[in-house]
């Protein structure tokens, strides 16, 4: 009778599933031009003080590490599970459900199964084991474990550095197993060693020296925000010249620095200055920009929670040194998550601040309570439901928009809500892109975590295509042309992925089609918008 | 046959997954073939193959794919085609259609490579234009860059 039953091969054959030609252990890396982002220039990692600063390429099979690099890794690994009981949770609990491993954008955009975020974590998981348990080192691969190999090593660098820490698979897993720590523990170990990426160690050093990601000194903040005063008069024939660096200000403003020197943030930026001249003219309202404190966003958070900490307390040493009472935050993705999740235990508390309350509306901002900064778009929003604000949204009718909930500010602080009812209040056209892509559920656009970079541009059209498909869906049903965000990151790379995938959708700011609506005291009749557009209706004058 | 260029692991993902947000591959791939398939029938309107390959190649054209296993998957057309006929016309009835169709999918090879190229150019104009549109025009915008004057 057991002759009768079909061998575990037929059965195997004839389940349609087929099995991978080598375990993944056994297959190698092949380091695609495209996918990874250069190596870190040595005098950005030297002037943080990283470790192993030198010149190297990681197409080169000898990436000049210390001669006991793995010691170092080992070490960092032991000290980094004694420190984050997270971390140590991580490593244990996985049960290889699977429940992440198709929500992950570079997954599903690139096809490669060590981005599924399980694997993504198995890579270094593996080496836990060998190294840290009793059944991983008796039965070693049977067991999932695997020694820490110069190939094992670049494996890590190439998918550590192919993961956004967008935490969407977080979403989905049964255990809240959040693979973005893992990922930022997988960098920090890869830092110990010298083994940046260029996009990361630059803008870190630059922030570090200069106060913001570009290195752009002070004067020529200032410069550019000047410039933006004189292009804001001629379109609405206001002067909202701001004041900078102002002892005792009430408020301190700090947004990142691509509002301030990218398109098409700048014209977000634009659309801070003209909402705070109007609230000031309005009702006295008291707000300062700093010409150090020049940056919101924080790269040293994909380098090592040290670098995250030193960044993030510049901003907290300005608020401190100019007297304000708290801190307003622009539209950025990750500066939020540091802030939110990050900052109180890094560099709070922040009991020189007060508690945020809005000075036009007698708001407390219970969520701000700990960390003194307030976002924008809560900001707004409030002032918006007190009828603060006169707006007209017609302004704002040739835009049909859509938008992006930035993953940080998302899934990083449960800032769902605030953008949208913004949004609908300063246009009349507005669809929501599928609930699965959207919210908690958001697809990222691709490019963050450092990974904002031209020369891995395969990545970032693979990884921004799940958000991307989205996009033209609401295109193609609702005619969208316009794709709003909360992010300078998404700012500064959804123009490329929008080129690559649906040419014909643009990229703004809330606060642009807010300052595009916002009806100032005394303007003159305004012919465009702030990109210079005409106005609906003004198309022949 | 397209699916399966993909290592075992994905194709399983792209085939079962019905969602078309969840699994933008295999939707774009399903709904690419189907139009493909009508219009090889059809007239083979250039404008019609043209919209079914686009979204098709535009996603493998970044992937991990040789230019060559990128559009491969149209060839692939003639094996299935093959295959279909042989069942239903044992007798090598077809064989004059049979010809037809091959030159027709040599053409839809010939469609698929002019837009995989175009792909790649789209990528390197993008890949060289970003730096520029995005902060060097900011910067030129506020008078900030001093042009070499010759």
């Amino acid at each position: 009778m057991a002759d009768d039953l079909a061998k575990p091969e037929e059965l195997l054959e004839n389940s349609g599933y087929k099995r991978p030609a080598t375990g993944w252990m056994d297959t190698p890396i092949d380091i695609r031009p495209g996918m990874y982002c250069y190596a870190s220039n040595p005098k950005s990692v030297e002037y943080v003080g990283l470790p192993n600063p030198r010149q190297w390429n990681p197409l080169e099979d000898d990436w000049k590490l210390p001669e006991n690099w793995q010691e170092i890794v080992h070490k960092g690994i032991k000290e980094r599970l004694e420190k984050f009981r997270s971390f140590k949770i991580f490593m244990d609990v996985c049960v290889r459900c699977g429940a992440c491993a198709d929500k992950c954008h570079f997954f599903i955009g690139t096809g490669d199964p060590k981005n599924m975020p399980v694997l993504r974590a198995e890579l270094l998981r593996s080496v836990y084991r060998n190294d840290f348990t009793t059944a991983g080192k008796i039965f070693k691969s049977l067991a999932g474990a695997r020694p820490l190999t110069l190939d094992v090593l670049k494996e890590w660098w190439y998918y550590f550095f192919q993961c956004t820490e967008c935490r969407r698979c977080s979403v989905f897993c049964p255990y809240g197993i959040d693979t973005a720590e893992i990922t930022i523990i997988g960098r920090e170990l890869l830092n110990l060693l010298g083994l940046n990426i260029d996009w990361i160690a630059t803008p870190v050093a630059n922030c570090y020296r200069t106060g913001n990601h570009l290195g752009i000194q002070p004067h020529a903040f200032k410069d550019m925000l000047e410039f933006f005063v004189e292009d804001i008069e001629d379109i609405t024939g206001i002067n909202v010249e701001p004041s900078y660096n102002k002892k005792g200000a009430d408020i301190l403003f700090i947004t990142p620095s691509g509002d301030v020197f990218a398109d098409p943030g700048t014209y977000t930026c634009m659309g801070y200055m003209i909402l705070f001249k109007y609230l000031k003219d309005k009702y006295g309202f008291d707000i300062t920009w700093s010409t150090y404190a020049s940056e919101g966003g924080n790269f040293g958070f994909f380098t090592s929670h040290e670098t995250m900490k030193r960044l993030n307390s510049k901003m907290y040493a300005e608020a401190k040194r100019l007297g304000v009472k708290w801190i307003l935050g622009g539209e950025c993705g990750h500066m939020w998550r540091v802030i939110n999740q990050y900052m109180e235990t890094m560099n709070g508390p922040a009991d020189f601040l007060e508690e945020p309350v809005s000075p036009i509306t007698g708001t407390k901002f219970e969520n701000a309570k700990s960390t003194k900064m307030v976002h924008i778009a809560e900001f707004v929003a409030d002032l918006i439901k007190h009828d603060k604000l006169e707006l007209d949204p017609s302004r704002n009718d040739n835009q049909i928009v859509t938008f992006h909930d930035s993953c940080n500010p998302a899934r990083g602080m449960g800032m769902l809500e605030e953008p949208r009812y913004v949004i609908k209040n300063v246009c009349n056209n507005f669809y929501e892109m599928p609930a699965n892509t959207i919210r908690e559920n958001t697809f990222c656009c691709g490019s963050g975590a450092g990974l904002n970079a031209g020369e891995n541009m395969e990545l970032r059209m693979c990884g921004g295509m799940p958000r991307a498909n989205a996009v033209k869906y609401v295109h193609e049903k609702h005619g969208v042309n316009m794709l709003a965000c909360v992010c300078a990151i998404d700012r500064a790379v959804f123009p490329a992925l929008m080129e690559y995938w649906v040419p014909e959708v643009d990229v703004t700011g809330m606060s642009e089609l807010v300052a595009n609506a916002l009806i100032m005291p005394g303007e003159k009749d305004r012919d465009t918008d702030l990109r210079g557009e005409p106005l609906p209706g003004k198309e022949d004058e | 046959m397209v699916i399966d260029t993909y290592p075992p692991d994905t194709s399983r993902f792209i085939k079962g997954q019905k969602d078309p947000f969840a699994n933008p591959v295999g939707n774009t791939t399903f709904e690419g073939l189907q139009t493909l398939f009508d219009a090889l029938f059809d007239d083979m309107n250039r404008e019609a193959i043209v919209s079914s390959l686009d979204p098709i190649i535009r996603i493998r054209a970044i992937q991990d794919f040789t230019p060559s296993k990128a559009i491969s998957f149209i060839f692939s057309l003639k094996k299935i085609i093959r295959e279909i006929a042989n069942k239903e016309f044992p007798d090598d009835q077809v064989a004059d259609e049979l010809f037809l169709m091959d030159s027709k999918i040599d053409n839809l090879g010939m469609i698929g490579f002019d837009i995989y190229m175009e792909c790649r150019e789209k990528l390197y104009e993008i890949k060289s234009n970003e730096f520029r549109n995005r902060t060097y025009s900011a910067f030129e915008r506020a008078g900030l860059l001093k042009q070499d004057c010759c």
